[in-house]
C-alpha cells in the first residue's frame, strides 16, 4: 500500500501557510492585512511564510495603489491550487486510513 | 508502521488540519455574524408594520364612498408610505444592531471584504426591486406590490447566500414562492406579506439562533 503521507506536501506544514492557501483558494485576491487577521501572526513571521510559497511558486504577488498607499494582494497559482488539492486529498486519505 | 503512527501523533492530525482550512477558507470568504436574533427582531417589527397598515387600509375603506379595492384614497398611500419607510429603516436598525453584538462576540471585523461583498450582492437585486416597486406604485399596479416585493427579497436572499451563511439560500426560496402565490390572491398581499417578512423571518430566526448562536 501507498503511503499517503507521501502525498503530503511539506510546504503546508505550517498552520500559517495553510490558512493563507486556503484564504487564496476561495478568494481571488487577498491583501497582506487580511490574511494578517486570518492567520493572527506577527507582519514578520506572515511576510516569511508568503515568501516561501512564493518561491514554490505556489502565489503570485502583485503590488498596487489604492490612493497612494501601496496595496499588496497575493494569489494562487494554478501550481499552487493543484498541490494543494493534492495536501487536501493526502489529508483525506489518511483520515480514511485511521478508521 | 511504528514510525508512521509517531510521526502521524507529532505532526499532522489530519482531522484537526483539515477543519483548521474549513473554517479559514469560511472566515476568508462569508459573513458569518449574521446574527439569528437580528431575524426575529425584524421579523416581530415586519408583523407590527402589517399590523398597521391593516388599520390604516380598515380605516381609509371607511371614509371612501364604496371601499371598494383598489380605489384607495390619497391621504391612505401616504400614510402607508411612510409606514413602508419607517419600518424599513428601524428593521435595518434592528439587524444591524444584534449583527454588530455578534460581530464582537466572534472577534470578527464588521466592515471587510465579506461584509462588503454580501451587501453588495444583496443589494444589487434590492435596489432593482425598490425602483421597480416605486414605478408599479407610480401607474397605480398596487395588488403587485407585495408580490413583487416577497420575489424580488428571495432573489436578493438567494444571491447574497453565496457570501454568508447559506442557510439564508432556502429563506429566499420561501419568499419566491410566497410571493409567485400572492401573485393568485392578490387581495391577500398584506397577509402574505405578513407570512414572509414577519411569520418567516421570526422562523428563520430561530433556527439560525439555534444553530449558530446558542452556544455558552
Amino acid at each position: 500500500m501507498k503511503n499517503p503521507i507521501s502525498q503530503l506536501n511539506k510546504v503546508f506544514d505550517s498552520r500559517v501557510r495553510l490558512g493563507i492557501m486556503s484564504a487564496l483558494l476561495v478568494n481571488e485576491d487577498v491583501n497582506f492585512n487580511q490574511l494578517k487577521e486570518l492567520t493572527e501572526v506577527t507582519d514578520g513571521n506572515l511576510a516569511s511564510h508568503i515568501k516561501t510559497l512564493e518561491l514554490n511558486g505556489y502565489i503570485k504577488v502583485k503590488k498596487g495603489f489604492i490612493g497612494r498607499k501601496t496595496n499588496t494582494t497575493y494569489m494562487a497559482t494554478t501550481a499552487g491550487e493543484k498541490a494543494f488539492r493534492a495536501h487536501l486529498d493526502g489529508l483525506e486519505k489518511m483520515i480514511q486510513n485511521m478508521k | 508502521m511504528y514510525f508512521k503512527v509517531l510521526f502521524m501523533t507529532r505532526k499532522t492530525d489530519p482531522l484537526n488540519t483539515l477543519s483548521d482550512i474549513k473554517s479559514m477558507m469560511e472566515k476568508s470568504s462569508r459573513f458569518l455574524s449574521l446574527s439569528g436574533l437580528s431575524g426575529i427582531g425584524m421579523g416581530i417589527i415586519a408583523l407590527a408594520a402589517a399590523f398597521s397598515a391593516n388599520n390604516i387600509i380598515k380605516g381609509a375603506s371607511r371614509f371612501s364612498k364604496d371601499g371598494s379595492y383598489p380605489s384607495y384614497p390619497e391621504y391612505m398611500t401616504k400614510s402607508l408610505l411612510i409606514l413602508a419607510v419607517a419600518t424599513l429603516i428601524i428593521a435595518l436598525a434592528v439587524g444591524l444592531f444584534f449583527t454588530i453584538k455578534k460581530a464582537k462576540k466572534l472577534r470578527l471585523p464588521l466592515l471587510d471584504n465579506t461584509s462588503r461583498r454580501m451587501l453588495i450582492n444583496l443589494f444589487i437585486p434590492l435596489l432593482a426591486g425598490g425602483i421597480y416597486l416605486l414605478k408599479l406604485l407610480d401607474i397605480g399596479y398596487v395588488e403587485l406590490l407585495t408580490p413583487s416585493c416577497l420575489i424580488f427579497y428571495g432573489l436578493a436572499l438567494i444571491h447574497a447566500s453565496k457570501y454568508t451563511l447559506g442557510d439564508i439560500r432556502y429563506l429566499g426560496i420561501i419568499e419566491i414562492i410566497l410571493g409567485l402565490f400572492n401573485l393568485f390572491w392578490v387581495s391577500f398581499g398584506l397577509w402574505f406579506w405578513a407570512i414572509g417578512f414577519g411569520l418567516a423571518h421570526i422562523m428563520y430566526g430561530m433556527i439560525l439562533w439555534n444553530k449558530y448562536d446558542k452556544v455558552d
